[in-house]
Protein backbone atom coordinates (compact mmCIF):
# COMPACT_ATOMS: atom_id res chain seq x y z
CA UNK A 1 0.00 0.00 0.00
CA UNK A 2 1.62 3.69 -0.67
CA UNK A 3 0.31 6.31 1.92
CA UNK A 4 0.01 9.60 -0.11
CA UNK A 5 1.27 12.50 2.63
CA UNK A 6 -0.35 16.12 1.58
CA UNK A 7 1.92 19.20 4.16
CA UNK A 8 2.01 23.02 3.99
CA UNK A 9 4.38 25.23 4.83
CA UNK A 10 3.10 27.49 7.15
CA UNK A 11 4.63 30.25 9.95
CA UNK A 12 6.16 28.13 12.78
CA UNK A 13 3.92 27.77 15.33
CA UNK A 14 6.13 29.20 18.02
CA UNK A 15 6.42 33.05 16.15
CA UNK A 16 3.76 35.56 16.98
CA UNK A 17 1.67 36.45 13.68
CA UNK A 18 1.95 39.86 13.02
CA UNK A 19 -0.98 41.78 11.05
CA UNK A 20 0.10 44.38 8.60
CA UNK A 21 -1.15 47.85 9.42
CA UNK A 22 -2.75 48.56 6.64
CA UNK A 23 -5.58 45.21 7.19
CA UNK A 24 -4.38 43.01 3.91
CA UNK A 25 -3.23 40.08 6.37
CA UNK A 26 -0.38 38.78 8.45
CA UNK A 27 3.52 40.14 7.77
CA UNK A 28 5.08 36.73 6.48
CA UNK A 29 8.13 38.98 5.15
CA UNK A 30 11.43 37.26 7.28
CA UNK A 31 9.13 35.33 9.80
CA UNK A 32 10.34 31.64 10.19
CA UNK A 33 8.11 28.92 8.39
CA UNK A 34 8.00 25.55 9.05
CA UNK A 35 5.66 22.10 8.34
CA UNK A 36 2.25 22.34 9.17
CA UNK A 37 2.29 20.76 12.80
CA UNK A 38 -0.56 18.38 12.00
CA UNK A 39 1.21 17.46 8.95
CA UNK A 40 4.57 16.48 11.29
CA UNK A 41 2.22 13.96 12.84
CA UNK A 42 0.62 12.59 9.45
CA UNK A 43 3.97 12.33 8.15
CA UNK A 44 5.19 10.46 11.22
CA UNK A 45 1.99 8.03 11.25
CA UNK A 46 3.00 7.30 7.49
CA UNK A 47 6.31 6.09 8.21
CA UNK A 48 5.20 4.07 11.41
CA UNK A 49 2.95 2.13 9.07
CA UNK A 50 5.71 1.58 6.60
CA UNK A 51 7.93 1.05 9.74
CA UNK A 52 4.82 -2.02 10.49
CA UNK A 53 5.22 -3.43 7.20
CA UNK A 54 1.54 -2.01 6.69
CA UNK A 55 3.04 0.60 3.85
CA UNK A 56 5.59 0.20 0.98
CA UNK A 57 6.18 3.69 -0.18
CA UNK A 58 5.11 7.51 1.22
CA UNK A 59 4.73 9.58 -0.81
CA UNK A 60 5.00 13.49 0.23
CA UNK A 61 3.34 16.55 -1.46
CA UNK A 62 3.12 19.93 -1.04
CA UNK A 63 1.10 22.77 -2.41
CA UNK A 64 2.57 26.05 -2.21
CA UNK A 65 5.25 28.25 -3.34
CA UNK A 66 8.84 27.42 -4.43
CA UNK A 67 10.14 27.30 -0.87
CA UNK A 68 7.83 24.86 0.14
CA UNK A 69 10.38 22.19 -1.05
CA UNK A 70 12.25 23.28 2.07
CA UNK A 71 8.55 21.56 3.54
CA UNK A 72 8.83 18.65 1.22
CA UNK A 73 12.46 18.26 2.20
CA UNK A 74 12.12 18.13 6.00
CA UNK A 75 9.07 14.91 4.95
CA UNK A 76 11.76 13.26 3.15
CA UNK A 77 14.57 13.54 5.89
CA UNK A 78 11.90 11.90 8.64
CA UNK A 79 11.14 8.85 6.54
CA UNK A 80 9.23 9.81 2.79
CA UNK A 81 10.32 8.15 -0.34
CA UNK A 82 9.64 10.98 -3.15
CA UNK A 83 7.54 14.31 -3.18
CA UNK A 84 5.59 16.68 -5.17
CA UNK A 85 5.34 20.29 -5.58
CA UNK A 86 2.72 21.83 -7.00
CA UNK A 87 4.01 24.98 -7.26
CA UNK A 88 2.18 28.03 -7.00
CA UNK A 89 2.69 31.38 -5.78
CA UNK A 90 -1.11 32.32 -5.23
CA UNK A 91 -3.13 31.36 -1.79
CA UNK A 92 -4.66 28.47 -2.29
CA UNK A 93 -8.03 27.34 -0.73
CA UNK A 94 -9.11 24.43 1.04
CA UNK A 95 -11.30 22.88 -1.78
CA UNK A 96 -8.90 23.91 -4.70
CA UNK A 97 -6.05 21.73 -2.66
CA UNK A 98 -8.87 18.94 -2.10
CA UNK A 99 -9.04 19.19 -6.02
CA UNK A 100 -5.53 19.00 -6.49
CA UNK A 101 -4.83 16.14 -4.15
CA UNK A 102 -7.86 14.35 -6.05
CA UNK A 103 -5.96 14.73 -8.91
CA UNK A 104 -2.73 13.17 -7.63
CA UNK A 105 -4.37 9.86 -5.62
CA UNK A 106 -5.85 9.36 -9.37
CA UNK A 107 -2.75 8.62 -10.08
CA UNK A 108 -0.92 7.26 -7.34
CA UNK A 109 -3.51 5.29 -6.10
CA UNK A 110 -2.59 5.46 -2.65
CA UNK A 111 -4.48 2.94 -0.15
CA UNK A 112 -4.39 5.91 2.62
CA UNK A 113 -4.32 9.99 2.24
CA UNK A 114 -2.83 10.63 5.66
CA UNK A 115 -3.42 14.65 6.47
CA UNK A 116 -3.23 17.01 9.17
CA UNK A 117 -6.74 17.96 10.77
CA UNK A 118 -6.03 21.52 9.81
CA UNK A 119 -3.43 24.32 8.99
CA UNK A 120 -2.12 26.39 11.36
CA UNK A 121 -2.11 29.38 9.38
CA UNK A 122 -6.00 29.59 8.24
CA UNK A 123 -7.44 27.44 10.52
CA UNK A 124 -9.86 26.17 8.34
CA UNK A 125 -9.69 22.41 9.19
CA UNK A 126 -11.56 21.47 5.93
CA UNK A 127 -8.86 19.58 3.00
CA UNK A 128 -9.05 16.71 4.06
CA UNK A 129 -12.50 16.23 4.57
CA UNK A 130 -13.44 18.07 1.14
CA UNK A 131 -11.10 15.48 -0.66
CA UNK A 132 -12.75 12.49 1.10
CA UNK A 133 -15.95 13.84 -0.28
CA UNK A 134 -14.54 14.47 -3.49
CA UNK A 135 -13.00 11.12 -3.81
CA UNK A 136 -16.14 9.24 -2.67
CA UNK A 137 -14.19 7.56 0.10
CA UNK A 138 -14.71 7.39 3.80
CA UNK A 139 -12.68 9.71 6.19
CA UNK A 140 -11.52 9.09 9.75
CA UNK A 141 -10.51 12.84 10.86
CA UNK A 142 -9.17 13.86 14.31
CA UNK A 143 -7.41 10.77 14.34
CA UNK A 144 -6.45 9.79 17.80
CA UNK A 145 -5.13 6.11 16.92
CA UNK A 146 -5.01 4.23 13.36
CA UNK A 147 -4.82 1.00 12.95
CA UNK A 148 -4.58 -0.90 9.51
CA UNK A 149 -6.06 -4.03 9.47
CA UNK A 150 -7.05 -5.70 5.54
CA UNK A 151 -8.21 -4.13 3.33
CA UNK A 152 -9.70 -1.49 5.96
CA UNK A 153 -8.54 1.08 8.59
CA UNK A 154 -9.75 1.15 11.76
CA UNK A 155 -9.55 5.17 13.31
CA UNK A 156 -9.82 6.03 16.76
CA UNK A 157 -10.88 9.96 16.98
CA UNK A 158 -10.88 12.94 19.07
CA UNK A 159 -14.45 13.74 19.48
CA UNK A 160 -16.29 16.46 22.21
CA UNK A 161 -16.82 14.30 24.95
CA UNK A 162 -14.49 11.97 24.62
CA UNK A 163 -13.36 9.20 21.89
CA UNK A 164 -15.15 7.68 19.12
CA UNK A 165 -14.09 4.67 16.77
CA UNK A 166 -14.75 3.86 13.27
CA UNK A 167 -13.67 1.35 10.65
CA UNK A 168 -13.26 2.58 7.20
CA UNK A 169 -12.83 1.02 3.78
CA UNK A 170 -9.72 1.20 2.19
CA UNK A 171 -9.06 4.04 0.51
CA UNK A 172 -9.69 6.36 3.20
CA UNK A 173 -8.59 9.26 4.41
CA UNK A 174 -7.38 10.28 7.90
CA UNK A 175 -6.94 13.42 9.35
CA UNK A 176 -4.36 13.74 12.19
CA UNK A 177 -5.07 14.90 15.88
CA UNK A 178 -2.78 16.12 18.97
CA UNK A 179 -2.33 12.79 20.48
CA UNK A 180 -1.97 10.70 18.03
CA UNK A 181 2.08 10.47 18.08
CA UNK A 182 4.81 12.64 18.74
CA UNK A 183 6.82 13.00 15.54
CA UNK A 184 10.76 12.48 15.06
CA UNK A 185 13.06 14.37 14.21
CA UNK A 186 14.81 13.82 11.12
CA UNK A 187 18.70 12.86 11.73
CA UNK A 188 21.69 14.72 10.12
CA UNK A 189 22.48 12.10 7.66
CA UNK A 190 19.29 11.39 6.71
CA UNK A 191 18.77 15.35 6.15
CA UNK A 192 21.79 14.59 3.84
CA UNK A 193 19.71 11.59 2.45
CA UNK A 194 16.67 13.09 1.68
CA UNK A 195 18.39 15.50 -1.12
CA UNK A 196 19.17 13.13 -3.39
CA UNK A 197 15.45 11.66 -3.15
CA UNK A 198 13.16 12.64 -6.26
CA UNK A 199 11.33 15.49 -5.94
CA UNK A 200 8.53 16.18 -9.21
CA UNK A 201 7.79 20.00 -9.50
CA UNK A 202 4.20 20.28 -11.40
CA UNK A 203 1.36 23.36 -11.71
CA UNK A 204 -2.08 23.00 -10.65
CA UNK A 205 -2.76 23.52 -14.48
CA UNK A 206 -1.10 19.85 -14.67
CA UNK A 207 -3.85 19.01 -12.95
CA UNK A 208 -6.69 20.52 -15.24
CA UNK A 209 -7.74 22.92 -11.16
CA UNK A 210 -8.74 26.48 -11.29
CA UNK A 211 -7.64 27.76 -7.77
CA UNK A 212 -8.87 31.44 -8.23
CA UNK A 213 -10.27 31.82 -4.71
CA UNK A 214 -13.78 31.58 -4.01
CA UNK A 215 -13.58 34.15 -1.00
CA UNK A 216 -12.16 37.30 -0.39
CA UNK A 217 -10.47 38.38 2.43
CA UNK A 218 -11.67 42.57 2.64
CA UNK A 219 -9.81 42.98 6.05
CA UNK A 220 -7.44 41.54 8.62
CA UNK A 221 -7.38 42.90 12.52
CA UNK A 222 -6.31 42.97 15.77
CA UNK A 223 -8.09 40.80 17.94
CA UNK A 224 -9.64 42.98 20.89
CA UNK A 225 -7.07 43.40 23.18
CA UNK A 226 -7.81 42.15 27.00
CA UNK A 227 -6.33 44.86 29.48
CA UNK A 228 -4.74 43.15 32.67
CA UNK A 229 -6.46 43.36 35.68
CA UNK A 230 -5.34 43.63 39.53
CA UNK A 231 -3.55 41.44 41.44
CA UNK A 232 -4.30 40.67 44.98
CA UNK A 233 -2.29 39.93 48.08
CA UNK A 234 -3.69 36.79 49.35
CA UNK A 235 -6.33 34.14 49.56
CA UNK A 236 -8.54 36.00 51.67
CA UNK A 237 -8.84 38.84 49.62
CA UNK A 238 -9.08 36.42 46.50
CA UNK A 239 -12.15 34.69 48.56
CA UNK A 240 -13.73 38.01 48.68
CA UNK A 241 -13.37 38.78 45.58
CA UNK A 242 -14.95 35.49 44.08
CA UNK A 243 -17.39 36.10 46.26
CA UNK A 244 -18.57 39.09 45.02
CA UNK A 245 -18.80 37.10 41.33
CA UNK A 246 -21.53 35.27 42.85
CA UNK A 247 -20.16 32.32 42.11
CA UNK A 248 -19.47 30.65 45.71
CA UNK B 1 -32.32 33.55 2.57
CA UNK B 2 -33.29 29.90 3.91
CA UNK B 3 -30.52 28.08 6.51
CA UNK B 4 -30.52 24.51 7.08
CA UNK B 5 -29.01 24.25 10.82
CA UNK B 6 -27.32 20.72 11.81
CA UNK B 7 -29.32 19.62 15.07
CA UNK B 8 -26.04 18.70 17.18
CA UNK B 9 -28.00 15.60 19.44
CA UNK B 10 -27.31 12.28 20.97
CA UNK B 11 -30.97 10.60 19.26
CA UNK B 12 -32.24 11.09 22.77
CA UNK B 13 -31.20 14.89 23.19
CA UNK B 14 -30.48 18.46 21.38
CA UNK B 15 -27.37 19.92 22.34
CA UNK B 16 -26.77 23.04 23.76
CA UNK B 17 -24.09 23.78 20.31
CA UNK B 18 -26.97 23.65 18.22
CA UNK B 19 -28.74 27.22 19.61
CA UNK B 20 -25.47 29.30 18.98
CA UNK B 21 -25.51 28.04 15.46
CA UNK B 22 -29.95 28.65 15.23
CA UNK B 23 -28.84 32.49 16.55
CA UNK B 24 -26.14 32.74 13.40
CA UNK B 25 -28.94 31.30 11.18
CA UNK B 26 -31.04 34.11 11.84
CA UNK B 27 -28.90 36.49 10.97
CA UNK B 28 -29.23 35.14 7.31
CA UNK B 29 -33.08 34.48 7.22
CA UNK B 30 -35.44 31.76 7.62
CA UNK B 31 -34.20 29.08 9.88
CA UNK B 32 -34.71 25.51 9.17
CA UNK B 33 -33.38 22.72 11.48
CA UNK B 34 -32.13 19.07 10.40
CA UNK B 35 -32.15 15.68 12.65
CA UNK B 36 -30.67 13.16 11.28
CA UNK B 37 -30.70 10.52 13.46
CA UNK B 38 -32.11 6.81 14.40
CA UNK B 39 -35.52 6.47 16.63
CA UNK B 40 -34.42 10.49 17.45
CA UNK B 41 -38.36 11.84 17.10
CA UNK B 42 -37.81 13.56 20.10
CA UNK B 43 -35.01 15.59 19.38
CA UNK B 44 -36.81 16.75 16.55
CA UNK B 45 -40.23 17.88 19.06
CA UNK B 46 -37.54 19.79 21.20
CA UNK B 47 -36.02 21.25 18.16
CA UNK B 48 -39.48 22.72 17.03
CA UNK B 49 -39.88 24.16 20.23
CA UNK B 50 -36.42 26.58 19.71
CA UNK B 51 -37.72 30.21 19.63
CA UNK B 52 -37.66 31.34 15.61
CA UNK B 53 -37.62 28.15 14.13
CA UNK B 54 -39.74 27.21 10.90
CA UNK B 55 -39.50 23.53 9.45
CA UNK B 56 -37.64 20.69 11.57
CA UNK B 57 -36.50 18.25 8.89
CA UNK B 58 -36.41 15.10 10.15
CA UNK B 59 -34.19 12.22 8.72
CA UNK B 60 -35.00 9.17 11.44
CA UNK B 61 -32.63 5.87 9.79
CA UNK B 62 -30.15 3.68 11.00
CA UNK B 63 -27.98 5.22 9.04
CA UNK B 64 -27.36 8.18 10.40
CA UNK B 65 -27.58 7.04 13.91
CA UNK B 66 -24.03 8.22 14.74
CA UNK B 67 -24.00 11.09 12.26
CA UNK B 68 -21.22 9.15 9.96
CA UNK B 69 -20.18 11.78 7.26
CA UNK B 70 -19.99 9.59 4.27
CA UNK B 71 -24.54 8.91 5.00
CA UNK B 72 -25.34 12.14 6.15
CA UNK B 73 -23.52 14.15 4.06
CA UNK B 74 -25.47 13.17 1.02
CA UNK B 75 -28.54 13.78 2.87
CA UNK B 76 -27.73 17.40 3.67
CA UNK B 77 -26.23 17.92 -0.01
CA UNK B 78 -30.02 17.03 -1.26
CA UNK B 79 -31.50 19.16 0.92
CA UNK B 80 -29.65 22.05 -0.25
CA UNK B 81 -31.22 22.03 -3.43
CA UNK B 82 -33.94 23.93 -1.51
CA UNK B 83 -32.20 25.86 0.85
CA UNK B 84 -29.63 28.72 0.31
CA UNK B 85 -27.07 28.31 3.62
CA UNK B 86 -26.06 25.41 4.94
CA UNK B 87 -24.91 26.46 9.15
CA UNK B 88 -23.42 23.92 11.72
CA UNK B 89 -21.99 24.52 14.83
CA UNK B 90 -18.12 24.19 15.03
CA UNK B 91 -18.43 21.14 17.21
CA UNK B 92 -16.12 17.74 16.21
CA UNK B 93 -19.45 16.61 14.63
CA UNK B 94 -20.35 20.04 12.53
CA UNK B 95 -16.45 19.97 11.87
CA UNK B 96 -16.31 16.46 10.52
CA UNK B 97 -19.88 16.82 8.09
CA UNK B 98 -19.63 20.58 6.75
CA UNK B 99 -16.45 20.82 5.01
CA UNK B 100 -17.73 17.20 2.99
CA UNK B 101 -21.33 18.71 2.47
CA UNK B 102 -18.82 21.98 0.93
CA UNK B 103 -17.08 19.51 -1.76
CA UNK B 104 -20.60 17.88 -2.66
CA UNK B 105 -22.11 21.06 -3.45
CA UNK B 106 -18.43 22.98 -5.19
CA UNK B 107 -18.59 25.12 -2.01
CA UNK B 108 -15.84 27.03 -0.26
CA UNK B 109 -16.53 26.60 3.64
CA UNK B 110 -16.13 29.62 5.94
CA UNK B 111 -15.17 27.75 9.43
CA UNK B 112 -15.67 29.06 12.77
CA UNK B 113 -17.33 32.43 11.96
CA UNK B 114 -17.41 34.84 15.07
CA UNK B 115 -19.59 37.57 13.50
CA UNK B 116 -22.50 37.68 10.50
CA UNK B 117 -21.45 41.36 8.78
CA UNK B 118 -23.42 40.86 5.35
CA UNK B 119 -25.44 38.03 3.19
CA UNK B 120 -22.10 36.63 2.61
CA UNK B 121 -20.00 38.34 4.72
CA UNK B 122 -18.64 36.66 7.60
CA UNK B 123 -15.55 37.13 10.21
CA UNK B 124 -13.59 34.52 11.39
CA UNK B 125 -10.49 33.84 13.63
CA UNK B 126 -7.02 32.64 11.81
CA UNK B 127 -3.76 32.05 13.12
CA UNK B 128 -4.71 30.80 16.40
CA UNK B 129 -7.22 33.66 16.94
CA UNK B 130 -4.09 36.19 16.79
CA UNK B 131 -6.05 38.00 13.55
CA UNK B 132 -9.52 38.19 12.71
CA UNK B 133 -10.37 37.73 8.93
CA UNK B 134 -13.46 39.64 7.59
CA UNK B 135 -14.21 37.15 4.43
CA UNK B 136 -16.82 37.35 1.43
CA UNK B 137 -17.92 34.47 -0.04
CA UNK B 138 -19.12 34.54 -4.21
CA UNK B 139 -20.67 30.97 -3.92
CA UNK B 140 -23.99 30.54 -5.04
CA UNK B 141 -24.86 28.52 -1.78
CA UNK B 142 -23.07 28.79 1.50
CA UNK B 143 -22.01 26.29 4.41
CA UNK B 144 -20.88 27.96 7.63
CA UNK B 145 -19.62 26.47 11.04
CA UNK B 146 -20.23 28.64 13.70
CA UNK B 147 -17.72 29.37 17.11
CA UNK B 148 -20.54 28.61 20.19
CA UNK B 149 -18.62 31.10 22.25
CA UNK B 150 -19.79 34.21 19.68
CA UNK B 151 -23.08 34.35 19.15
CA UNK B 152 -25.92 33.87 22.11
CA UNK B 153 -28.21 30.67 22.64
CA UNK B 154 -31.35 30.80 21.14
CA UNK B 155 -34.09 30.22 23.52
CA UNK B 156 -35.23 26.85 23.84
CA UNK B 157 -38.96 28.12 24.27
CA UNK B 158 -41.38 29.37 22.14
CA UNK B 159 -40.95 28.06 18.88
CA UNK B 160 -43.80 26.32 17.13
CA UNK B 161 -41.80 24.45 13.52
CA UNK B 162 -43.31 22.16 11.94
CA UNK B 163 -42.10 18.59 11.61
CA UNK B 164 -41.26 17.14 8.11
CA UNK B 165 -40.19 13.75 7.57
CA UNK B 166 -37.25 13.03 4.81
CA UNK B 167 -35.31 10.51 3.33
CA UNK B 168 -31.97 9.97 1.68
CA UNK B 169 -29.90 7.44 0.55
CA UNK B 170 -29.34 5.89 3.99
CA UNK B 171 -25.62 3.94 4.71
CA UNK B 172 -23.13 4.67 1.55
CA UNK B 173 -21.42 1.51 2.60
CA UNK B 174 -18.27 3.20 2.92
CA UNK B 175 -18.05 3.13 7.33
CA UNK B 176 -19.14 1.94 10.49
CA UNK B 177 -19.29 3.05 13.51
CA UNK B 178 -17.45 0.81 16.22
CA UNK B 179 -17.71 2.12 19.93
CA UNK B 180 -17.62 5.32 21.47
CA UNK B 181 -16.06 5.99 25.05
CA UNK B 182 -17.56 9.20 26.02
CA UNK B 183 -16.55 10.36 29.80
CA UNK B 184 -19.65 9.90 32.18
CA UNK B 185 -19.50 12.90 34.38
CA UNK B 186 -21.92 14.99 36.76
CA UNK B 187 -19.72 17.99 36.02
CA UNK B 188 -20.38 20.52 33.54
CA UNK B 189 -19.54 19.93 29.65
CA UNK B 190 -17.00 22.83 29.23
CA UNK B 191 -18.44 24.53 26.54
CA UNK B 192 -21.55 24.99 28.67
CA UNK B 193 -19.82 25.86 32.05
CA UNK B 194 -20.53 28.85 33.70
CA UNK B 195 -17.69 28.12 35.97
CA UNK B 196 -14.05 26.70 34.86
CA UNK B 197 -11.25 25.40 36.76
CA UNK B 198 -8.46 24.45 34.75
CA UNK B 199 -4.98 23.39 35.57
CA UNK B 200 -1.45 23.54 33.81
CA UNK B 201 1.89 21.95 33.76
CA UNK B 202 2.90 22.96 36.98
CA UNK B 203 0.66 20.48 38.53
CA UNK B 204 3.40 17.89 38.17
CA UNK B 205 1.31 14.47 37.86
CA UNK B 206 -2.32 13.13 37.03
CA UNK B 207 -2.50 12.36 41.05
CA UNK B 208 -1.77 16.06 41.90
CA UNK B 209 -4.03 17.65 39.29
CA UNK B 210 -6.32 15.67 40.66
CA UNK B 211 -6.34 16.31 43.99
CA UNK B 212 -5.29 20.22 43.63
CA UNK B 213 -7.92 20.88 41.23
CA UNK B 214 -11.35 18.84 41.62
CA UNK B 215 -11.73 19.71 45.29
CA UNK B 216 -11.75 23.60 44.11
CA UNK B 217 -14.20 22.55 41.25
CA UNK B 218 -16.32 20.30 42.94
CA UNK B 219 -16.76 23.35 45.38
CA UNK B 220 -17.85 25.57 42.62
CA UNK B 221 -19.54 23.13 41.12
CA UNK B 222 -17.41 24.27 37.66
CA UNK B 223 -15.94 22.11 34.92
CA UNK B 224 -12.76 21.30 34.71
CA UNK B 225 -10.03 22.22 32.23
CA UNK B 226 -6.03 22.08 31.57
CA UNK B 227 -3.47 23.46 29.18
CA UNK B 228 -2.10 21.39 26.17
CA UNK B 229 1.10 20.71 28.88
CA UNK B 230 -0.94 19.42 30.78
CA UNK B 231 -2.96 17.60 28.22
CA UNK B 232 0.69 16.63 26.50
CA UNK B 233 2.02 15.59 29.48
CA UNK B 234 -0.75 13.01 30.89
CA UNK B 235 -2.06 14.26 34.15
CA UNK B 236 -5.70 14.74 32.08
CA UNK B 237 -7.46 13.36 28.86
CA UNK B 238 -7.37 15.13 25.46
CA UNK B 239 -11.16 15.81 25.92
CA UNK B 240 -10.06 18.66 28.65
CA UNK B 241 -7.92 20.60 26.46
CA UNK B 242 -8.69 24.05 26.59
CA UNK B 243 -7.37 26.22 23.58
CA UNK B 244 -6.96 26.48 19.56
CA UNK B 245 -5.84 22.83 19.47
CA UNK B 246 -8.93 21.93 22.13
CA UNK B 247 -11.99 23.69 23.29
CA UNK B 248 -13.00 26.66 22.99
CA UNK B 249 -14.94 28.25 26.23
CA UNK B 250 -16.33 31.39 27.45
CA UNK B 251 -17.62 30.93 30.90
CA UNK B 252 -18.65 33.96 33.20
CA UNK B 253 -15.64 32.76 35.35
CA UNK B 254 -12.28 30.80 34.03
CA UNK B 255 -9.96 30.02 37.00
CA UNK B 256 -6.27 29.16 35.88
CA UNK B 257 -4.00 27.47 37.73
CA UNK B 258 -0.58 26.97 37.29
CA UNK B 259 -1.38 27.88 33.75
CA UNK B 260 1.53 30.52 32.10
CA UNK B 261 -1.01 31.92 29.38
CA UNK B 262 0.77 30.26 26.24
CA UNK B 263 -0.84 31.95 23.20
CA UNK B 264 -2.54 28.98 21.81
CA UNK B 265 -4.15 28.68 25.11
CA UNK B 266 -5.06 32.03 25.60
CA UNK B 267 -7.01 31.73 22.23
CA UNK B 268 -9.14 28.83 23.93
CA UNK B 269 -10.09 31.25 26.99
CA UNK B 270 -9.84 35.01 26.49
CA UNK B 271 -13.28 35.33 25.80
CA UNK B 272 -14.23 34.40 29.24
CA UNK B 273 -16.20 37.35 31.13
CA UNK B 274 -13.75 36.88 34.09
CA UNK B 275 -10.53 35.19 34.07
CA UNK B 276 -8.64 34.54 37.64
CA UNK B 277 -4.80 33.46 37.50
CA UNK B 278 -2.87 31.62 40.14
CA UNK B 279 0.82 31.48 39.41
CA UNK B 280 3.67 31.64 41.46
CA UNK B 281 5.92 33.76 38.29
CA UNK B 282 4.31 37.05 38.74
CA UNK B 283 5.69 37.60 34.87
CA UNK B 284 3.70 34.79 33.64
CA UNK B 285 1.42 35.78 30.50
CA UNK B 286 -1.61 34.80 31.63
CA UNK B 287 -1.54 37.93 34.00
CA UNK B 288 -1.44 40.36 31.12
CA UNK B 289 -5.20 38.78 30.62
CA UNK B 290 -6.64 38.05 34.02
CA UNK B 291 -8.88 40.19 35.75
CA UNK B 292 -7.78 39.09 39.13
CA UNK B 293 -4.43 37.30 39.61
CA UNK B 294 -2.85 35.92 43.16
CA UNK B 295 0.90 35.32 42.67
CA UNK B 296 2.21 32.31 45.00
CA UNK B 297 2.37 28.34 45.63
CA UNK B 298 -0.60 26.95 44.28
CA UNK B 299 -0.03 24.25 46.79
CA UNK B 300 -0.65 26.71 49.32
CA UNK B 301 -2.92 28.89 47.87
CA UNK B 302 -5.28 26.48 46.16
CA UNK B 303 -6.23 24.03 49.19
CA UNK B 304 -6.45 26.95 51.66
CA UNK B 305 -9.15 28.85 49.18
CA UNK B 306 -11.38 25.98 48.80
CA UNK B 307 -11.06 25.59 52.47
CA UNK B 308 -12.47 29.29 52.64
CA UNK B 309 -15.10 29.13 50.22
Amino acid sequence: MKILVPVKRVIDYNVKPRVKADGSGVDLANVKMSMNPFDEIAVEEAIRLKEAGKAEEIVAVSIGPAKAQETLRTALAMGADRAILVETDDEVEPLAVAKILKAIAEEETPGIVMLGKQAIDDDSNQTGQMLAALMGRPQGTFANTVEVDGDSVVVKREVDGGLETVKLTLPAIVTTDLRLNEPRYASLPNIMKAKKKPLDTKSPSDYGVDTAPRLKTTNVSEPPVRQAGEKVEDVDALVAKIKALGIA
Amino acid sequence: MKTLVWVEHDNAEMKDATLAAVTAASKLGEVHLLVAGSGCRAVAEQAAKVAGVGKVHLADDAAYEHALPENVAPLIADQMGHHDAFVAPATTTGKNIAPRVAALLDVMQISDILSVEGDKTFTRPIYAGNAIATVESSDAKLVITVRGTAFDKAATEGGSGTIEEITGAGDAGLSSFVSAEIAESDRPELTSAKVIVSGGRALKDAETFEQVITPLADKLGAGIGASRAAVDAGYVPNDYQVGQTGKIVAPEVYIAIGISGAIQHLAGMKDSKTIIAINKDEDAPIFQVADIGLVGDLYKIVPELTEKL
